[in-house]
């Protein structure tokens, strides 16, 4: 078993005829994703690679029976098009898009919670893969392995840093999840532990988080209330300068609201082993195995 | 990003919020140029910077006549405000005022809503009057795919407790506050002090707003606003580059691939008891380019006095980044150590690299830790 996506998973890729949809949808078919269809308005009847393209995922779900969607639009349009896959059914959405407007993400965010039963991963994300079974996304399969810890993270990079950590001492994954960097994620740490605490191949959690907002503290309370899993942390922007957008959009100290410190805190008040260096991860959650 | 309050205010003609008449100053030889004359006296100076507490650095002044007029603003251009310099002045007609309110708009992160703060208590620092007098704030929460409706703007103005004789001149203000930050993109929007002023206007006379540049394409003003804000040299010639790059204090250099890993690689310098001397983010799949263009800015910052490559691989090739890397330094002269980490996809291949093609200033570490203490190390 693994969290969000399983053997079912059919995918429709929006803005599969761009050059990044094109190249990691193929290497997630590669890998062993069941990449279905792909979605372009206009191209509707073209393929690519043996791909089908449709003008709408309406469209390609009537076709091809997709049930998640992977998103690769440009940021202008990428709010509507998660709209477009959550109307027309899609039980998950993963977007890739880096850059969507502030109020585009959170009016999507709102309209899903209130209309569909859809769950949106990202924006600004990795996507998620479950070692050996399925990759949503552009996360380097080469470094998972398959096991049994469940990675969740707000950074792309920062979980190749932990999920290659982990490899290296043969620690496996069950699935590792990227939440995205931006101000209004869809699923939350909080989604992902709850998933995580009820996966049955999944015996441990290593989640990593980072400077702005306050969904670390909130996941914090859900450790200490909700699991019994044993969790190891990490938090990047300790030395972050307040004010600035460390790169993520959401990577921002405001005032006093979002320090790397007030969140190891939580992290450690709630019980988890945070450690001090992205590289002491895979050590630190051996260690507690 | 950020606004000077002139350019604030700025936004509030376009979105008809009601604010002092004003002009724009940036040298006193100028003066003659800037039709001054449609300004009524007393005159309020106000130094244009993003720093707070100008009002106490003496960034402020009122005047009564052209003499003091003059007097002040060759006093206050060029004054530096906590490292601010002023290069510009905004120079407004006084108001007296007789009540001051408190406004913002911004997303409330936890809860993916919009939230706006209304006080009567405006003029002063608005967390003081959150600690001290909850009750004088009141908050509301805005479903983003509903918007501020009627009845909930008029009720949040009620227990506010603001003007009641004026409630349709600040309701009309709130609202058109509301649309500046939907429709025009602002992360932030904030007014203190909306003024109640003698005579019965209401106008918003300070003006903080930040707007949110993932939205620039949408708005052809921001790109304008951004030319106007002056950034450090460095910053210029990484922007020119397509980097992410953001300057700091200290003296090492940092180069990375992704957000969360350069955050990460300044926090594990600064435990080794150094301090990095940018942020600098090359991205997902660099290639030889990006990482020459890295260091090309590096270069330019005379605070560098060593460098630190950190690069975990994953779409990122790490022989594609050890080309770029010999590439940029290949039989030149470094004025720096350049200390190399590379990891995850291909970084066998990529030190690899690295060692058939060695400069004496260039070391390869073997983790993030050795290579964080040998860049801080002497």
């Amino acid at each position: 078993m693994s969290i969000l996506i399983d053997k079912d998973t059919k995918v429709v890729v929006q803005g599969l005829t761009g050059r990044e949809g094109q190249f990691h949808a193929l290497r997630n078919r590669e890998y062993g994703t069941n990449i279905v269809a792909g979605t372009r308005p206009g191209k509707g009847g073209e393929e690519i690679e043996g791909i089908p393209i449709f003008d709408s995922v309406r469209e390609a779900i009537s076709e091809t029976e997709a049930n998640t969607a992977l998103v690769f639009v440009p940021p202008k349009f990428a709010g509507d098009a998660i709209l477009e896959a959550s109307e027309a059914g899609c039980r998950l959405v993963v977007c890739i898009t880096e850059g969507i407007p502030a109020k585009d993400e959170a009016k999507v965010y709102d309209e899903i919670v209130n209309n569909y039963k859809t769950k949106l991963l990202g924006p600004n994300c990795p996507g998620l893969i479950s070692p050996g079974k399925s990759n949503v996304g552009i996360m380097p399969h080469e470094i998972t392995k398959s096991g049994k810890t469940g990675v969740v993270s707000r950074s792309g990079t920062l979980t190749y840093q932990a999920v290659h950590e982990l490899t290296q001492i043969d620690i496996g994954q069950s699935t590792c999840v990227g939440i995205g960097g931006d101000p209004v994620p869809g699923l939350s740490f909080i989604d992902i532990l709850s998933l995580f605490e009820e996966d049955e191949d999944t015996d441990s959690v290593v989640m990593i988080g980072e400077i702005g907002g306050t969904s670390e503290e909130e996941a914090s309370e859900f450790i200490s209330s909700s699991m019994s899993k044993p969790v190891v942390a990490y938090i990047a922007g300790l030395t972050a300068p307040p004010g600035k957008k460390m790169g993520h959009a959401g990577a921002i100290i405001s005032g006093t609201k979002g320090t790397a410190k007030a969140k190891i805190d939580a992290l450690r008040k709630a019980g988890a082993n945070v450690v001090s260096d992205p590289t002491e991860l895979g050590i630190a959650l051996r260690s507690l195995l | 990003m950020d606004l000077f309050e002139y350019q604030g205010k700025k936004l509030y003609k376009k979105y008809n919020i009601p604010t002092p008449k004003s002009v724009l100053l940036d040298n006193l030889e100028n003066l003659e140029k800037i039709d001054i004359t449609q300004l009524n006296y007393p005159l309020v100076i106000k130094a244009q910077v993003q720093v707070g507490g100008r009002g106490k650095a003496g960034g402020i002044r009122l005047v009564n006549n052209k003499e003091e007029m003059i007097d002040a603003s060759s006093e206050i251009l060029g004054m530096d405000i906590k490292g601010h310099v002023v290069e510009k002045l905004l120079i407004e007609e006084a108001s007296e005022i007789e009540d001051e309110y408190y406004i913002s708009f911004t997303l409330d992160r936890s809860k993916k809503q919009y939230l706006m703060l209304l006080s009567s208590q405006g003029g002063m620092d608005i967390e003081e009057v959150a600690k001290n007098n909850p009750d004088d704030l009141v908050r509301v929460y805005i479903p983003p795919s509903k918007g501020l409706d009627k009845k909930t703007l008029n009720q949040a103005i009620l227990d506010a407790r603001l003007s009641n004789n004026l409630k349709e001149e600040i309701y009309e203000i709130i609202l058109s506050l509301y649309n500046l930050f939907t429709i025009g993109d602002c992360d932030l929007v904030e007014v203190n002090p909306l003024a109640v002023i003698k005579g019965g206007k209401v106008l918003a006379l300070d003006s903080k707003i930040t707007l949110d540049m993932n939205a620039a394409f949408r708005h052809e003003e921001f790109d304008k606003f951004e030319k106007e804000i002056p950034i450090p040299k460095t910053e210029q010639i990484a922007k020119e580059k397509g980097l992410n790059f953001i300057k700091l204090d200290g003296s090492v250099g940092i180069i990375g691939n992704g957000a969360g890993l350069v955050m990460s690689t300044l926090d594990v310098v600064s435990l080794e008891g150094g301090s990095a001397a940018n942020f600098l983010d090359i991205g997902g799949g660099a290639k030889a380019e990006t990482v020459s263009a890295a260091l090309e800015v590096l270069a330019n910052d005379q605070d560098v006095k060593s460098v630190l490559i950190n690069i975990i691989g994953g779409i990122t090739r790490c022989d594609l980044v050890a080309n770029g890397i010999v590439d940029a330094t290949k039989g030149k002269n470094l004025p720096w150590k350049i200390v190399v980490r590379l990891d995850g996809t291909n970084a066998q291949e990529g030190r690899g690299i690295l060692q058939e093609n060695p400069h004496e200033n260039i070391i390869v570490a073997e983790n993030m830790k050795d290579a964080a203490r040998i860049a801080v190390g002497e």
